[in-house]
């Protein structure tokens, strides 16, 4: 079978499984940020499967680049929170820090 | 050639990303994420992204992962030697993710997908760099002006307190 448009559809769609899986059952917080990059990657493999595939010209590859800046700023202002977060509960386990819950 | 390519680094990709997601270890979990974005860089440089897939391994592997691994330098106590992370609702977390991986596989192989083999560029530089300064030159600078407000709120974020 030919390699075409199916079978980088069919990574984006595993790699954004092992995303959600990692959002909902790890611990710590940094599992669950590096689990929304991995969902950003799948993402961006769409837009550039469709943007070859599809004849859209380069618009799809341009939104890819813009998705990867977001991710950039993303991770930086995560990671400023999870850093806070420790200061303040000397630990960042996501299931211990529930002070909003009554 | 080209399909052997393409499984080579999906194969990378997937099984790196499964390593990620299950690793005791957040350490090993960081370094596989490293083989998932450069596994992913090569799927941009078999559909063609030349540009985007220089651009992953730059912003990513040199930026978003030493990020990340300052985070859990700074966040564990390295002088334990186990730094853990466990799990929580494994069962439950297994059953609603296979079921939205059925569902989304299913859809993927239902759809009957238009595919046109359109002619890819010898480069795409010369694409991108017309484009970003035309048709898409306001979202380039809100860009710009975004990254640099994240940037100073992060470090307003995670400075000490006086």
């Amino acid at each position: 079978m030919e390699v075409g448009l199916n079978h980088f559809l069919f990574i984006s769609a595993a790699l954004f499984s092992a995303g959600i899986y990692a959002i909902v059952s790890r611990k710590n917080a940094i599992m669950v940020l590096m689990g929304v990059e991995l969902i950003l990657n799948a993402a961006n493999i769409n837009f550039v499967a469709f943007s070859r595939y599809g004849n859209f010209g380069l618009d799809g590859q341009i939104y890819g680049l813009f998705v990867i800046i977001l991710a950039a700023a993303e991770a930086a202002i995560a990671l400023a929170i999870v850093l806070n977060l420790y200061k303040t509960f000397a630990n960042i386990n996501v299931d211990e820090i529930d002070n909003l819950k009554e | 050639m080209f399909d052997i390519i393409f499984y080579l680094f999906a194969f990378i990709t997937i099984g790196s990303a499964l390593i990620v997601v299950t690793a005791r270890n957040i350490i090993y979990s960081a370094f596989s994420l490293m083989l998932t974005l450069f596994g992913v860089s090569g799927i941009y440089a078999l559909l063609g992204a030349d540009f985007l897939a220089v651009v992953q391994i730059m912003v990513y592997v040199g930026g978003i992962l030493v990020l990340i691994l300052f985070g859990v330098m700074l966040t564990n106590k390295i002088t334990n030697v186990e730094i853990k992370s466990g799990n929580r609702n494994i069962a439950v977390s297994l059953i609603s993710v296979s079921v939205l991986s059925a569902i989304l596989f299913s859809v993927l192989l239902g759809t009957n997908w238009k595919e046109t083999n359109s002619q890819i560029p010898e480069t795409t530089l010369f694409g991108i760099g017309e484009l970003l300064i035309t048709k898409y030159v306001l979202v380039f600078e809100l860009l710009g002006i975004l990254l640099l407000i994240a940037l100073i709120g992060a470090a307003t974020i995670a400075r000490k307190e006086e």
